[in-house]
């Protein structure tokens, strides 16, 4: 009989399970890819066969047009959906089940399960309530594959309805002025677009034009945006006393010059930290993170309450630190290729 | 403080200068005395409570957390103040934060025992901004992109006065500046100085770099490389400052007495050798300054051993009149006239460079690495002397830097604007034939030289490459090559090279060089200058 757990490998480029010759959010194009989500550091494009949810296959789609045949004609990509709580089985007899991450639109934990043991893959996570996707839902395994990007201390993300409230009494006091919000354009944008919706804003939005499709693709699975409008379609005056959500790569960039006298906002975690905010030149910074905070990380390892525990990109160092005070076993793993969102 | 730590966030959160002098003016006129007078002196030149220090902090949040998730959360956030204001526990009392004034007497009463029970106390009663702020106020540098400059400047913009007058008065002054507020704010008579020996705010140069500037309008003078001081006597007392104002008598008592009338002089302090400028010049390099640097006290062996003096470029007051608006020529002379009368073994005068036009000029200044001078400063002959720097009056023309090729050794986290990047890099070169097995030994760190982008790309290359980690220290794989820009390299026992850079930094990333390439120390030795 193998060693344990000898079918799961991290590798450099991703977790790697042998007997399927499958990987797990590979950072290059491989063969057999299960996706977790659609951020581009978990989800590249090239792979010949990818599993994943029917949205995040959808977004994937968006992104990289993986269906359409190339130019010769030739190898057209297999995508295989699973549903939430859908369980498919892989080469050499390894099952993969999908549930809910509560990450972003379609982002799931990856459930391994071969010879009687478990393996969680995460992905990225969090615990909080999210209108956009279903929530995380605590899975026991026996090794627990964790992301760690706000693994610090320092990292508590306030409840979100703060953050909204800050975000519209800004908005109400600068009635001649726009309030431009940086958010990433898959996921973030959505879900603060439904958060203020559900604290009662019901004014128009408006959007740069890179966050046009993904808003598009949310809605037709039956997320509710309100009323969307583009900046381009609209005159500078038209704008003022609105909220305008861009990409944050456009925060600064000569295209938020038509704007009226913005005010610059940036919806991201990393907001907690004064000179990250500076760094990027952010006036009202709006702590809202797709990723679990440091209480949440904690707690998530607690209640899976696995043997092991394996902690994957972010700030690794503290929750292996946490880790060893709460003697619970764990260890870092070196991949490569997952950046820092601009979460 | 809750006011205060208002204000404190959004001035880290404001990018333009005028919102910025707009929420300082608007809280000065806003706050009762003493507060706004505390919080002026917390912006400008910050406060000193000598029982509050960074590692009290760091020692009263090691008790409540885990010292390594303290460690590597401090380093992750790049501040001190912040880190601790994010970790401290929330209390469970509802907050009641005191005025600034009562929060600045009980820090003032606090003493290094008392320190560990009454600032736990003080956190308690504050929200996390509120903490924020108090940490600020109380170890000092806020580091929130707001210059003690600019903070005079929204002061005299609150009230309607003259920036010169506030910068004038200033130093003569002791927080919480209850005259200036009096004058600035209610009318009242304006702060006697006079027989104060106050320093006064130096007038800088701009760097010339391609302006082109005519001799019958300018003069030239030599660059020295030493520091730059203020000596003063006025009411009967003589005071030494540094650039940036700092108190530096007790290192340099040999000038308490040095001067006999009232008088306000502008100077390079150097230590007497022939390093620069041969036996001429007159005076020993940077090295030799630096063994008197620091000091709180010094023997008499080492004033013999480095006999200190000030070469004088400028003369502000002498006897009680204000030379400042008069050109430069006049002052000139005034500064000559009063040389003669004055002790030459501790001052003489700075030689005006001759030149027949600006070529001739510039073929002088390309010798001034021979003869290690730092370079040329040339004077508008009719600039009055004004506070700051203001351009077409002052420019500094300094020699080309040296460059070489180094390699990345070690990355370090930055702090303030560059915190949570890795922002501080020692370099190295190889100790012999790196193709036959010859080591890296580090000459240098620099923190500048870069754009943000590059900045964002270093981090990157830091965190993919790291071999080794020492606390926040990050050794990498060395295969990044520095150009590095540097101004002179001089031996010294404090790196194992031997060597030690003046002014090192980045001049370009060679991401396309092999680190092979990169320059051994015997190269960089031929140009030790001393």
């Amino acid at each position: 009989m193998a060693a344990p757990f000898s079918w799961i490998k991290p590798e450099p480029h991703g977790i790697y399970i042998p007997p399927a010759d499958c990987w797990v959010d590979p950072s290059r194009a491989v063969d057999n890819a299960l996706v977790t989500h659609g951020h581009a550091d978990h989800a590249r494009g090239g792979h010949g066969q990818t599993v994943a949810t029917p949205e995040t296959l959808a977004i994937m789609e968006l992104r990289y047009r993986t269906g359409a045949q190339d130019e010769a004609g030739e190898i057209p990509h297999k995508a295989v959906p699973v549903q939430y709580g859908e369980t498919i089985r892989l080469k050499g007899g390894v099952d993969a089940t999908y549930i809910p991450a509560g990450h972003v639109l379609g982002s799931a934990q990856i459930l391994l399960e071969h010879a009687g043991e478990r393996v969680i893959v995460t992905g990225d996570y969090k615990r909080r309530a999210d209108p956009t996707c279903p929530p995380f839902e605590v899975t026991p395994c026996d090794i627990f594959i964790t992301e760690a990007t706000f693994g610090l201390p320092v990292f508590e993300h306030p409840p979100i309805a703060e953050e909204m409230s800050k975000l519209l009494d800004r908005l109400a006091a600068h009635p001649d002025r726009c309030v431009l919000v940086g958010a990433y354009a898959l996921g973030k944008a959505q879900r603060v677009i439904a958060e203020l919706r559900a604290a009662g804003h019901r004014q128009p939005i408006y959007l740069h034009g890179a966050m046009e499709k993904m808003c598009r693709l949310y809605e037709e699975h039956g997320v509710d945006l309100g009323e969307l409008r583009l900046v381009a379609d609209v005159q500078k005056d038209d704008l003022r006393g609105h909220i305008v959500i861009c990409p944050p790569s456009a925060l600064n960039d000569r295209w938020s010059r038509r704007l009226p006298e913005p005010i610059t906002a940036m919806a991201s975690g990393w907001m907690r930290v004064r000179q990250r905010a500076r760094q990027r030149n952010v006036e009202l910074p709006l702590v809202i993170s797709d990723h679990a905070d440091w209480n949440e990380l904690t707690r998530t390892i607690r209640e899976v309450d696995a043997q092991e525990n394996w902690i994957t990109h972010g700030r690794e160092d503290a929750l292996l630190r946490w880790c060893q005070l709460h003697q619970r076993r764990a260890k870092a793993l070196a991949l490569v290729g997952y950046e820092e969102e601009d979460d | 403080m809750e006011e205060f730590a208002a204000l404190i966030d959004a001035l880290v959160y404001t990018r333009s200068r005028n919102e910025k002098l707009r929420l300082i003016a608007d809280y000065l006129r806003a706050t009762p005395d003493p507060d706004r007078g505390w919080a002026l002196a917390a912006l400008s030149d910050g406060l000193d409570f000598p029982a509050v220090k960074s590692s009290t902090i760091r020692n009263l949040l090691k008790d409540r957390i885990d010292p390594v998730l303290w460690t590597l959360s401090r380093d992750f956030v790049g501040d001190t103040a912040e880190t601790a204001s994010l970790l401290w526990p929330a209390p469970e009392i509802a907050p009641s934060p005191p005025p600034v004034s009562e929060t600045v007497e009980l820090l003032n009463a606090m003493n290094r025992k008392s320190v560990l029970t009454e600032l736990p106390k003080l956190l308690d009663r504050l929200d996390s901004s509120g903490r924020y702020a108090l940490l600020k106020l109380a170890t000092g540098g806020m580091r929130i992109g707001v210059s003690s400059r600019l903070a005079k400047t929204a002061f005299a913009q609150a009230f309607a006065v003259s920036v010169d007058d506030v910068e004038e008065y200033w130093h003569g002054l002791t927080p919480p500046y209850a005259d200036l507020f009096t004058w600035a704010a209610d009318g009242g008579e304006p702060p006697d100085i006079e027989n104060l020996p106050t320093f006064r705010p130096f007038m800088l140069a701009h760097p010339l770099d391609e302006t082109v500037v005519g001799l019958e309008d300018y003069a030239a003078e030599w660059k020295w490389d030493g520091i730059r001081v203020q000596l003063v006597r006025a009411g009967g007392e003589s005071r030494l400052f540094s650039r940036s104002g700092d108190d530096i008598s007790a290192t340099f008592p040999e000038f308490l007495d040095a001067l006999t009338m009232n008088a306000v002089l502008d100077g390079e302090l150097l230590v007497r050798g022939n390093t620069q400028g041969g036996e001429a010049g007159g005076a020993a390099s940077f090295n030799a300054l630096q063994q008197r640097l620091g000091r709180k006290t010094v023997s008499k062996k080492m004033m013999q051993e480095y006999p200190a003096f000030i070469r004088l470029y400028d003369a502000l007051l002498i006897e009680g009149e204000d030379l400042r608006p008069l050109p430069w020529t006049a002052r000139r002379s005034r500064l000559e006239a009063l040389a003669s009368r004055l002790p030459d073994n501790h001052f003489d005068l700075s030689s005006v460079v001759a030149a027949a036009d600006f070529e001739d000029l510039s073929r002088i200044r390309k010798a001034s690495r021979e003869d290690a001078i730092e370079g040329l400063m040339l004077k508008r002959k009719d600039s009055p002397y004004i506070a700051g720097r203001r351009v077409g009056y002052w420019y500094k023309w300094k020699r080309d830097p040296l460059l070489i090729d180094c390699v990345l050794m070690y990355a370090q986290r930055g702090s303030g604007k560059r915190s949570s990047f890795f922002s501080d890099y020692t370099f190295g070169c190889w100790d012999g034939d790196p193709d036959r097995g010859a080591d890296l030994l580090p000459v240098g760190k620099a923190y500048s030289g870069f754009t943000d982008e590059e900045l964002k790309k270093l981090d990157k290359h830091v965190r993919q490459n790291t071999i080794n980690r020492f606390g926040p220290v990050r050794e990498t794989d060395k295969s990044l090559v520095f150009e590095v820009a540097f101004d002179s390299v001089h031996e010294s026992k404090r790196h194992k090279s031997g060597l030690a850079m003046r002014f090192p930094r980045i001049h370009r990333i060679r991401w396309d060089k092999p680190p092979h390439e990169a320059d051994r120390i015997e190269t960089l030795k031929k140009l030790i200058a001393d």
